[in-house]
């Protein structure tokens, strides 16, 4: 249980603190520790270990800490409801760094030292592509949460799944439409110069065009770049949508020189919150962003029309109506990602009950029961909505909501059908040898 | 926009990245050419700098103003304060040895990042400006903040200039980086000499993120990027030259602008890195210095 | 140079080389995983200690002829399909370029301005990697397909993605290297590159090629990060524009001084060194780059030259 005891250590004043001070001991303890730790065997009525790939540090840290928040939530229910299969949940966390070579070698401490049954978490594209070789060699069942469009993709392998979150395919596929009916057809496109902005360029595009729109420019940002306004110039004066999606810690300056570069007369704007997830909407600065939309997976606001299912899931993980922990209003949570997590142990659940999962020696079964999953209904297991799962792309199709910054909050306006976002599937992993 | 316009803004653009990378290269400049250390912790020094300026905003309620000058006063001296700690408990032991202090260094940055992380969080922060004026120029609007940037930055440049060449204590500093056995045999205590431009040295970096802070959020990974930039700007200006320092960030942050005018990002960040190692490969010694060591 | 240190210096590489093999019967599967990879990225801190530690020339810019290695072999691999033989060559042929050129370069430079400028060349190669996402997915990168990484002789095919196989493989990678950089430490281009460590002006007075010699070493050490890039793509199956940040220039550096900068065998104790650290410490709390820090700070207080740089000082000054 001290894996778990650990989810608290991060991130929170007080706690981390003695994290801090039991560094400081372990420094001690290093010297003597052999580093030739023996796990036993799980038996049957021992716990069911998942492996959890955190970014605990890194780039990533910001979610990473969101998610174990979310992760701890959802064990926690299951572990009261019985567990899987009558058997506990054990969370292990391991960090990864949000760094593809140490990702690969936390898939691979995991599956021979600690000994888990599978693997699960991962968010950042880079440390889910570093990873998924070594969880296909050593053939450990690999759930990730991470909206990339690489597991759908077909480059990965049979033993990688994403049944928590939409792909970003999907995502853009979906709100195309709508931008075009309802925000102009003429469209600038702002994304980081790396894979999840080539796959907003590669998809939305196309998408657009369906509809009567087209993109009037596209324009790649460097990760390295940490100031934005002298590219702005850059966007054609007869853009009507800026679409941005910016990642990492530059975007709040993105968004505020976009504030001070157009002044009141802008372009609409449509962004994905991915920019600004943990971050408060009302930062000095974003005023600017006022009245216009952003792309979110699940809400970060609480919605008139919520669920009971959702209002549970808020409740469980602790997030108040604004989206940030309940013990801390200035804590902005990563509502639009994170709620992944929980679907995705729920999914986890089902397929190992649906397989009779006992152990390691099961994890080919539990991958054929996970493909073998075709939808998911809308409920406490599933607060963000209903789902429907391709079992040959390992790739989960939802609705998005597409919300619009009003009064300092993000009211939902439209809802996508799941139908909307589908795509014609390139890949079949079940004809992959297991 | 226009051509002419679109220079104007990539010029300013480049000053205001200038600006600041010359104060935090200031401080590098002086630890590497006073001690002859490779500093590989003075980002996170930036860093910190940030990150403290966003603790005190927060603290002081009122005037964004107050908070901000009073960040502007405390950040540098609590900064300071740790890097002269750190250079008289480590430093100063394994006598300045350039391969040590390298190891020494990047231990530090460790340390410093995992207690941001730990402490302050992982999360990019924003800290509210002293004064918001947005400058209405007939083709595109600009930040009144970013151009006061520039000016405090230009004074601060002239303030320690002045220390190094018309006070006592740039007199010993400069003895000390020009002959350290000589200045010691003159009796400057060339031990507390050090320590005393360590801690300037993340002073200024300090003071740089402070500046830099309402425009870049705080966040503990930002200090790679000052740090990389500073080791350009001091060698290409030249070891130990004021000036070329000065003159080397206009020259990286004034290109970084304008070539961004005429290509596409990457493409543009890719040719201005190149220009400016071209100058130091076909100008080995910098533009100012002598022969670099 | 005596017979006699000559015979011990090779029995005791021989006997490192015969104990990493023998580990591969004993190792449980965990540590077995883990020693392979810290092998390749041994065989990468030896390429840089070549020209850091011998040749006395800081490059801030490793991680782009790592790099080179990686894509060099990934590239043709994943879009060409060529087999692994073919690909590793090439990536040890793009080492070869880009640290021919990077040295033609950045040798006009001396110092502190050859580590920027070699940095500055490493941050252009990694915006290039970006540049053409297209190709190479940039930042995500590219996976090796599981079924292309293996070499086929007639009817039998080597598996690089057994574990045994991989781990030979990258011991017998290690052994080439660390065999290789003795045969040049103890030439004498190698001697020539100490001279020029010590005093370069001097070395030149006495007629020898001082810029010949750097560049040899600067492309000898460039192709030894590459074959250590190449090896890793084609080892474990990935390729990612994450390798040719500057932290994996920092890291090489790091793991010499650890071990020791100028000893044949310290890159790998540094390399080792800070996977466990890493490793061990983050078991036991989530703030384990404190400790690692802490580590590094007590490590230089102690060890200032690196673990065998001290030992070599203090105890055996035989070794090479």
């Amino acid at each position: 249980m001290t894996d778990r005891n650990r989810f608290f250590d991060l991130g929170k004043k007080g706690v981390t603190r003695r994290s801090a001070l039991k560094g400081i001991a372990a420094g001690a303890g290093l010297m003597a520790a052999p580093g030739f730790v023996r796990y036993s065997q799980a038996q049957s009525s021992a716990p069911i270990k998942i492996g959890f790939q955190a970014h605990r540090t890194g780039i990533g840290a910001a979610y990473g800490r969101w998610y174990e928040k979310t992760t701890n939530a959802a064990v926690k229910l299951i572990n009261d409801a019985g567990g899987i299969n009558g058997r506990p949940v054990e969370i292990i966390v391991e960090d990864d760094g949000t760094d593809p070579k140490r990702g690969a070698e936390v898939v691979g401490k995991f599956a021979s030292q600690h000994k888990t049954d599978i693997v699960y978490g991962t968010l950042f594209s880079h440390v889910v592509v570093g990873s998924a070789p070594t969880a296909g060699e050593l053939k450990i069942p690999y759930y990730v949460v991470s909206e990339g469009y690489h597991v759908a993709s077909g480059k990965l392998n049979r033993w990688v799944f994403q049944p928590g979150i939409t792909d970003v395919r999907a995502q853009v596929t979906s709100v195309a439409p709508w931008i075009a009916a309802n925000l102009g057809k003429k469209v600038t496109m702002i994304y980081p110069d790396y894979a999840f902005g080539y796959d907003h360029r590669d998809y939305f595009t196309p998408a657009i065009k369906a509809k009567g729109g087209e993109v009037v420019a596209q324009i790649p940002i460097p990760p390295t770049e940490s100031s934005f306004t002298k590219y702005l110039p850059q966007i054609p004066s007869d853009t009507e949508v800026l679409y941005h999606v910016m990642v990492g810690p530059g975007v709040l300056t993105f968004v505020k020189e976009l504030g001070e570069f157009y002044g009141s007369s802008k372009p609409q704007l449509f962004g994905f919150i991915d920019s600004l997830e943990a971050v408060d909407i009302n930062s000095p600065g974003l005023e600017f962003l006022d009245g216009s939309h952003f792309w979110e997976g699940s809400p970060r606001y609480a919605q008139e029309n919520d669920s009971e299912a959702q209002k549970a899931y808020r409740a469980a993980v602790g997030i108040d109506d604004n989206g940030a922990s309940t013990s801390d209003s200035k804590d902005v949570s990563t509502a639009a990602h994170m709620f992944g997590c929980w679907e995705t142990l729920y999914v986890i659940k089902k397929a190992m009950e649906d397989s009779g999962y006992k152990g390691p020696g099961d994890r080919a079964k539990l991958v054929e029961a996970t493909e073998a999953l075709k939808e998911f209904k809308e409920g406490p297991e599933h607060p963000q909505g209903d789902k429907i799962f391709n079992g040959k792309i390992h790739q989960v199709f939802g609705h998005q909501n597409i919300s619009k910054v009003e009064g300092g909050k993000l009211k939902v306006v439209h809802r996508t059908s799941i139908e909307d976002g589908m795509y014609e599937p390139e890949a079949d992993y079940t004809t992959q040898p297991l | 926009m226009a051509f002419g316009p679109h220079l104007l803004l990539a010029t300013l653009e480049g000053l205001v990245t200038a600006a600041v990378l010359a104060l935090t290269a200031l401080g590098l400049s002086l630890v590497f050419g006073v001690m002859r250390i490779v500093n590989v912790a003075h980002g996170e020094f930036f860093m910190l700098g940030a990150v403290l300026a966003w603790a005190i905003t927060t603290v002081v309620s009122g005037n964004p103003a107050i908070g901000f000058a009073l960040a502007l006063v405390l950040s540098p001296l609590i900064v300071g304060a740790i890097a002269w700690v750190a250079e008289r408990l480590v430093l100063r032991r394994i006598e300045y040895n350039p391969e040590a202090t390298i190891v020494a260094t990047i231990g530090l940055l460790y340390i410093i990042q995992q207690l941001a992380l730990t402490f302050y969080g992982p999360e990019a922060r924003p800290v509210t400006p002293p004064f918001n004026i947005r400058i209405q120029l007939p083709w595109f609007g600009y930040s009144g903040y970013k151009l006061s940037i520039i000016a405090a930055s230009a004074l601060l440049l002239l303030a320690t200039w002045f220390v190094l060449t018309r006070t006592r204590i740039g007199l010993v500093m400069r003895a000390t980086q020009y002959d350290r056995e000589t200045a010691q045999a003159f009796g400057i205590p060339v031990g507390r000499v050090y320590g005393a431009v360590f801690a300037l040295g993340a002073m200024l970096a300090a003071i740089a993120a402070v500046l830099i802070v309402p425009i870049q959020q705080a966040h503990y990974l930002m200090g790679l990027d000052p740090l990389l930039l500073s080791f350009i700007v001091v060698i290409i200006g030249g070891l130990g030259s004021l000036r070329g320092t000065v003159v080397a960030a206009l020259l990286i942050g004034v290109s970084d602008g304008i070539i961004s005018v005429f290509f596409s990002p990457t493409l543009a960040k890719i040719i201005a890195t190149l220009v400016v190692a071209m100058v130091l490969v076909f100008r080995p010694q910098g533009l100012f210095g002598t022969a670099a060591k | 140079m005596t017979e006699g240190s000559t015979a011990r210096i090779y029995g005791l590489h021989i006997a490192v080389v015969a104990v990493l093999v023998a580990l591969n019967f004993v190792l449980p599967e965990y540590h077995h995983a883990v020693l392979a990879r810290v092998l390749v990225l041994a065989v990468f801190a030896m390429g840089y200690n070549l020209l850091f530690g011998y040749a006395g020339l800081l490059s801030l810019g490793h991680a782009m002829f790592f790099a080179a290695g990686l894509y060099g072999a990934g590239l043709p691999l994943y879009h060409l399909g060529w087999g692994i033989a073919a690909a590793f060559a090439s990536g040890m042929a793009a080492g070869f370029v880009v640290s021919a050129v990077v040295g033609l370069l950045a040798l006009r430079t001396t110092g502190v301005a050859f580590m920027i400028v070699t940095m500055m060349f490493a941050q252009v190669f990694y915006l290039v990697t970006l540049y053409f996402g297209e190709w190479t997915r940039g930042d995500e990168g590219l996976v090796l397909p599981q079924q292309a990484r293996r070499i086929v002789f007639g009817g039998t095919a080597l598996d690089l993605t057994d574990p045994t196989t991989r781990y030979l493989l990258a011991v017998s990678l290690f052994a080439a290297a660390l065999f290789a950089t003795l045969a040049v430490v103890r030439s004498r281009h190698g001697r020539v590159l100490v001279a020029i460590r010590e005093n370069e002006e001097r070395t030149r007075m006495l007629g020898y090629d001082t810029f010949a010699n750097k560049l040899a070493a600067v492309v000898t050490s460039g192709v030894i990060c590459a074959a250590a890039g190449a090896a890793y793509a084609l080892l474990f199956g990935y390729v990612g524009a994450t390798f040719a940040s500057v932290q994996y220039s920092i890291l090489p550096l790091l793991w010499v001084l650890l071990g020791g900068a100028a000893t044949t065998l310290g890159p790998l104790i540094g390399t080792l060194f800070m996977y466990y650290a890493v490793d061990i410490a983050s078991g036991y709390t989530s703030a384990y780059m404190l400790v690692v820090g802490v580590m590094l700070i007590l490590l230089v207080l102690f060890f200032r030259r690196g673990v065998l740089g001290t030992v070599r000082e203090r105890w055996a000054r035989w070794l090479p």
